[in-house]
């Protein structure tokens, strides 16, 4: 059985510290959404984070909520899924620094350096959601939407949102405060057989220009 | 005759019951590729996508929140009778895909690809797609609607008739094993293999294969049906499961459909249809009534026509 705990948010150094790889979490208290719309917009633009959003969370989820208004004002947020994450290596370091974000949740991972070199450093983990396309049961762990940030200028898939969330999961943990990753220790474990699946195959009558042939690579 | 608003509201309920049922097929299809994965991480990535299939059912939410591109694929008896001509069918279509997005909801993923505008309702230039087939000595209309996700997953390539089988076996193997690391063409997949036809053909039929049959449904050619299982075999070798880790889950089957091509060529392609397999039909029958299901049963044996002359089945 793979180890199961329970998070209070926003999360402490030694919560933190305890994070195994594979292991199981889920989440009480605040979560935001993140992704190139709003970091475009602090980091590149250069406006302000909404007043208030270091102290009520720590958690960055990269995500784009199924949400659609309701009439009495609030939202109505259905399925809830991750989006891959390595598309955002860019960004993380001045965004750790500016957010003081400890927890990054995601789809896929990030390459094992920029734990290493970004995350690690800053006390912060990944944990990656499982599947991917659990968006019910994630939905089911969003008790409310407590705020929206520029849904009109970014739209719903790039807005920020600010879920509070009650067993918010499963997600496992992709990286501890070694740098250590699952993906890529997985990775590793599944490439020893690569080579062998094509022993016995011709090769093809066209090669092509551009694209990696060591397929121990990740495209990422 | 069958009017504009019971099509739109046969589109509406199949986009409703895509986004949220998974469906039976594939579901079973899951839990056998269960039973015989070894590995905990796999194991367990797998026993949560049963769990999130039940509270999407259960409370009538998406089951994932990436709720695709919605599209449809119809097909109209010779004998069908219907207002509004086919334009009506396609404006009934798409304003049930913008209501549908907005009650669901479903996540309105359609944006302008340059300037990424969007009308927030998952229609726009092009979009919702609409293939059309025909279907002798029947007077219904089948609308199937499906939701397929991913950015990963798919890819094509220009073979040769030299490269031979061995040749469609390296490029799945290529594909499966690039999108599969990290899980991220989200599998156990539906995998649909198009060989053949020119090369948009060639993408049309491999998608389709991928979205538009069912688990366990071979093709009625049994040298490819052998292939079938032989590369599903293949896929499942890989030593790899959900999410990229360590296992034997990467296919829950492995559909392939064929056309005719160019004598010096052997066009492929290769799609995934992920965890989140959406897919539902509605037959509209001549007297207006509806009835839904989610098999799409696309491709009959007049679709797959051979010859000049189609003889009936
Ligand atoms: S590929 Fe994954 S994230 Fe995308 S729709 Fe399918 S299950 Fe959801």
């Amino acid at each position: 059985m793979l180890d199961e705990m329970s998070i209070e948010l926003p999360v402490t150094p030694e919560a933190i510290a305890k994070l195994e790889l594979g292991s199981v979490v889920y989440l009480n208290g605040i979560v935001y959404t993140a992704r190139e719309g709003v970091y475009d917009k602090i980091l590149v633009k250069g406006d302000q984070l909404p007043a208030g959003l270091t102290r009520s969370s720590n958690v960055n989820f990269h995500c784009s909520p199924a949400a659609a208004p309701v009439e009495n004002g609030g939202y109505h947020i259905g399925g809830v899924t991750a989006t891959a994450s390595f598309r955002f290596s860019k960004y993380l370091s001045e965004w750790l620094d500016l957010t003081n974000t400890k927890i990054i949740i995601g789809k896929g991972g990030m390459p094992v350096d920029d734990y290493k070199n970004i995350l690690a450093p800053r006390g912060a983990v990944y944990l990656t959601t499982v599947g991917y396309g659990t968006g019910a049961l994630l939905g089911r762990g969003v008790e409310a939407v407590e705020a929206v940030h520029w849904l009109d200028e970014l739209g719903i898939a790039q807005a920020m949102w600010m879920f509070r969330v009650k067993d918010f999961g499963p997600f496992l943990v992709d990286s501890d405060l070694q740098g250590n990753s699952l993906f890529a220790q997985q990775g590793e474990l599944v490439n020893k057989k690569i080579e062998g699946l094509y022993d016995g195959l011709k090769k093809p009558a066209l090669h092509r220009y551009g694209e990696t042939d060591d397929r121990k690579d990740e495209l990422m | 005759m069958i009017s504009n608003s019971i099509i739109e509201q046969a589109s509406y309920e199949i986009m409703k019951q895509a986004a949220i049922d998974i469906p039976d097929d594939y579901l079973n299809g899951i839990k056998s590729v269960a039973e015989k994965e070894s590995e905990e991480l796999s194991g367990f990535v797998i026993k949560t996508m049963v769990s999130n299939y039940e509270a999407a059912s259960g409370d009538r939410r998406p089951m994932c929140a990436d709720t695709g591109l919605p599209r449809y694929y119809v097909k109209v008896g010779d004998k069908a009778k219907f207002d509004g001509g086919f334009t009506g069918i396609e404006r009934a279509m798409r304003s049930a895909t913008a209501r549908a997005t907005r009650d669901v909801p479903l996540r309105p993923n359609r944006v302008h690809p340059l300037w990424r505008t969007e009308h927030n309702n998952n229609v726009g230039i092009n979009s919702p797609e609409v293939e059309w087939s025909f279907e002798p000595d029947a007077d219904w209309i089948d609308i199937t609607t499906v939701h397929k996700g991913g950015l990963f997953g798919t890819d094509y390539r220009m073979l040769f008739p030299g490269d031979g089988v061995d040749g469609i076996k390296r490029f799945l193997l290529d594909t499966l094993i690039s999108f599969g690391k990290r899980g991220l063409c989200c599998q156990p997949a539906i995998i649909g293999v198009g060989i053949g036809g020119s090369k948009d053909t060639c993408m049309q039929l491999g998608k389709q294969a991928a979205c538009l049959r069912i688990v366990g449904d071979r093709n009625p050619d049994s040298g490819i049906a052998d292939l079938e299982l032989e590369l599903m075999d293949i896929a499942n070798g890989i030593g790899m499961g959900p999410m990229g880790f360590v296992g034997s889950s990467m296919a829950v089957d492995l559909h392939i459909e064929v056309g005719h091509t160019h004598t010096g060529g052997m066009p492929v392609s290769v799609h995934t249809f992920c965890l989140s397999s959406r897919r539902a039909t509605a037959r509209i029958n001549g007297d207006g009534s509806i009835e839904y299901r989610t098999d799409p049963r696309w491709f009959t044996p007049y679709h797959r026509r051979e010859t000049v002359q189609w003889e009936g089945a």
